[in-house]
C-alpha cells in the first residue's frame, strides 16, 4: 500500500464557475476553472479543497468540499455539492460565470495497493459517492479493475451512476427498495464476496457498519471522514478524530483513514 | 520610506503584525501561502509542560461573524517543541514567540525555564485566559491576585521578554492588566477569546462538547477595541491588540487605540495569506496619511 503524493502545494486560487448542474433538490455539481486560465493544481482522488462562501450573511468559514473529478483535458474541477445548511446552499445558488476562491489540494487521498489484480470496492452513501467517482476513474486507468457499491435513500438520491458504470460494475441499495437491493449497503450482496480494499465514504454510521463488515470479512478499509472543519489546514485543531494515535487533525492526517488507525 | 519597527520590551519587530496563537500551527502550515519573514513575528500554538490531548470532538461551532472552539490546549508539550519543533523554525526568517499554558505558576515558570536553558526564543506569551481548560488557564486571569501569580512566577525563570495575555471574561480587565505590570510583565496581550455557548436546537443538545467555548471572529472586534483602549491608559507597558482583525483597517483600529502590535487569528483559517495584505496594507496607510513612523500612531485616536 502507498499513499499517493501528498507533496503538492497548496495554493489559494480563484475559479470560476463552467457549468452548474442541479442533478437533484439537494445535490449541485459546480465544474469550474481557474479563472485566470492557468492550470489546475493536480490533486489525489480523496483530497478536498476549501472554498470561501459567496455572500452569505450567516455564514463565516469556508467550506471543505471534497473533489468529484478533475477533467485534465478540460482543466475543469468537479465538486458535487450537498445542501446542508447556509454556506453550502449559497454554493449551490452560485450561478455560472461567477468566480469561487478555493484552497486546494488540502488532506492526503486513497493508498492503492501495489497488486493491481486487487478486488477493489469503492462504497458510497448518498454524497458521499463524490471522491470515489474520482478514485475510481483513476483506479481504472491505472489498470486497476474497482466495482462500486452505492447506497441513497430512494432512486431519485442515486447520483452520478451513468458516470460510475463507465468505470465499473456498480452494485446498488435503496433504503425503499425503487432501485437495486432494497435496504442498507451493508446488506447488499455484493459484500458477501470477496474484497482486498474496501473503499467507503459516506454517513459516520455508513461508514462504521462498512468498517465493520469489511472486518468480518477480512479486508482491508479506508474512509474518507468529514469532521467539521474551521481552517482545513491544521492550524486550528477543531477537525480532531481520535486515533489510536489521540486526537489528530482530519485535514492534515485525514480526511482518508485506514479504519486500523481509528478507534472505530 | 515608512519606518514600521516596534518593540515590545526587549523585543524588536520589523512591523506591529504578529499571529495569534492557537491560529497558526507552528508557522509552517502557512509557508505554502506567504513567506513568513514578512511578518513582525509569529506566535505558536499553546505549549504546556505535558502533552495535552485536548478536548473530544466536537470543538467547534460557526457563529455569526465568528466561531466558538473548545480545543484545550492540544499540544505534544515543551519538550517535544525544543526537540522537533524549534530546530525547524529558524528556516522561515521571522521571530517566533512561545504561547504557553499550565495548571499551575511553577508549570508556567518551568516551561519558560526549559525555553530559556534550551533556544533562543526572545519572547513568550503567557496564556492565563484560556476559557477551555479545566485546571489553571482563565482560573489564573479572573483575578488580580491569580494573574500576578504567573507573572511573578514566570518572570522569575525567564529572562526574555514576557507577554501576559489577558482574558475578557472579567469585570475590570485594566486591574488585571496593572497586577501583571506589577510583576514584572514586559506587555500585554488582549483579548483572549470570550466566553460563548450555542446550541443545535433540532437536537436539544449543546454544540461543543465541552457546552462552553471561546469566541473569536469579528463578532468580538468591537469588545477588544474597546479593552485595548482601556488597558493602553492604564498600564505603562506596550499593549498587543487582538480580536477579529480580518484587514488592515481592522488593525489599524486596535494602534490608534493604543496596541503597539496586534495579533491576526481567526482571519488566518479564512484566508491564509492575510497576514501579510495587513503588513501591506498599513505600509501604504502610513503613506497616505503622511506619517513617517508607526509609533506616532500607537494610541493617536482622537477622543
Amino acid at each position: 500500500m502507498s499513499d499517493m503524493d501528498k507533496s503538492e502545494k497548496k495554493v489559494i486560487i480563484d475559479c470560476r464557475i463552467v457549468e452548474r448542474v442541479p442533478l437533484h433538490n439537494l445535490y449541485t455539481l459546480l465544474k469550474l476553472t481557474p479563472a485566470d486560465g492557468s492550470l489546475l493544481p493536480s490533486a489525489e482522488p480523496g483530497q478536498f479543497v476549501q472554498i470561501a462562501v459567496p455572500s452569505s450573511r450567516s455564514t463565516f468559514l469556508r467550506r471543505p468540499i471534497s473533489i468529484n473529478f478533475i477533467d485534465k483535458e478540460r482543466n475543469e474541477l468537479w465538486l458535487l455539492i450537498r445542501r446542508a445548511g447556509d454556506g453550502t446552499n449559497a454554493l449551490c445558488d452560485t450561478e455560472a460565470g461567477a468566480v469561487l476562491n478555493l484552497i486546494m489540494p488540502l488532506g492526503n487521498g486513497f493508498g492503492r495497493p501495489a497488486d493491481k489484480a486487487s478486488r477493489l470496492l469503492l462504497a458510497g452513501g448518498g454524497v458521499g459517492i463524490a471522491p470515489l467517482y474520482y478514485l475510481g476513474y483513476e483506479l481504472a486507468c491505472m489498470g486497476y479493475a474497482p466495482e462500486y457499491l452505492i447506497g441513497a435513500r430512494s432512486k431519485t438520491d442515486l447520483l452520478e451512476v451513468e458516470l460510475l458504470s463507465a468505470v465499473g460494475p456498480v452494485h446498488i441499495s435503496t433504503d425503499d427498495g425503487s432501485y437495486g437491493e432494497h435496504g442498507l449497503v451493508t446488506h447488499n450482496s455484493v459484500l458477501s464476496k470477496q474484497w482486498d480494499l474496501i473503499y467507503c465514504c459516506g454517513p459516520a454510521p455508513m461508514m462504521k457498519a462498512v468498517a465493520a463488515k469489511a472486518r468480518e470479512i477480512g479486508s482491508e478499509c479506508e474512509v474518507s471522514l468529514e469532521n467539521m472543519m474551521a481552517c482545513g489546514l491544521g492550524a486550528c485543531l477543531c477537525c480532531v478524530e481520535n486515533t489510536v494515535k489521540g486526537n489528530v487533525c482530519v485535514c492534515t492526517e485525514g480526511p482518508v483513514f485506514n479504519i486500523n488507525q481509528l478507534t472505530w | 520610506m515608512v519606518n514600521l519597527n516596534v518593540n515590545i520590551g526587549k523585543l524588536a519587530l520589523k512591523n506591529p503584525v504578529l499571529t495569534a496563537s492557537g491560529t497558526f500551527g507552528y508557522g509552517e502550515e502557512f509557508a505554502d501561502f506567504i513567506s513568513l519573514d514578512r511578518l513582525g513575528g509569529y506566535i505558536v500554538k499553546g505549549t504546556t509542560l505535558e502533552p495535552r490531548q485536548g478536548n473530544p470532538y466536537p470543538r467547534m461551532a460557526e457563529t455569526p461573524s465568528g466561531m466558538l472552539n473548545a480545543v484545550g490546549l492540544q499540544n505534544k508539550g515543551v519538550d517535544y517543541f525544543i526537540k522537533e519543533i524549534y530546530p525547524g523554525l529558524s528556516a522561515y526568517g521571522s521571530v517566533p514567540i512561545v504561547n504557553v499554558s499550565g495548571a499551575r505558576p511553577e508549570d508556567y515558570a518551568e516551561v519558560c525555564r526549559r525555553l530559556a536553558d534550551n533556544t533562543d526564543i526572545q519572547a513568550v506569551e503567557i496564556n492565563i485566559s484560556c476559557p477551555n481548560v479545566k485546571q489553571g488557564g482563565m482560573a489564573f486571569g479572573t483575578t488580580a491576585a491569580g494573574a500576578a501569580s504567573v507573572a511573578k512566577a514566570v518572570r522569575g525563570a525567564f529572562p526574555g521578554t514576557v507577554i501576559v495575555k489577558l482574558s475578557p471574561n472579567v469585570t475590570d480587565i485594566t486591574e488585571i492588566a496593572r497586577a501583571v505590570e506589577g510583576e514584572g510583565a514586559d506587555a500585554v496581550s488582549l483579548i483572549n477569546t470570550l466566553m460563548g455557548m450555542a446550541i443545535d436546537v433540532e437536537r436539544r443538545r449543546p454544540c461543543l462538547s465541552t457546552v462552553t467555548g471561546g469566541l473569536s471572529g469579528p463578532a468580538v472586534r468591537p469588545v477588544a477595541v474597546r479593552m485595548v483602549w482601556q488597558v493602553a491608559k492604564a498600564v505603562s507597558i506596550p499593549v498587543i491588540g487582538l480580536g477579529g482583525i480580518m484587514n488592515g483597517r481592522d488593525a489599524l483600529e486596535f494602534i490608534l487605540a493604543g496596541a503597539t502590535a496586534i495579533e491576526v487569528g481567526t482571519a488566518n483559517f479564512i484566508d491564509p495569506a492575510v497576514t501579510v495584505k495587513i503588513v501591506d496594507y498599513i505600509e501604504d496607510y502610513c503613506i497616505r496619511h503622511n506619517v513617517s513612523d508607526i509609533n506616532e500612531l500607537i494610541g493617536a485616536v482622537d477622543c
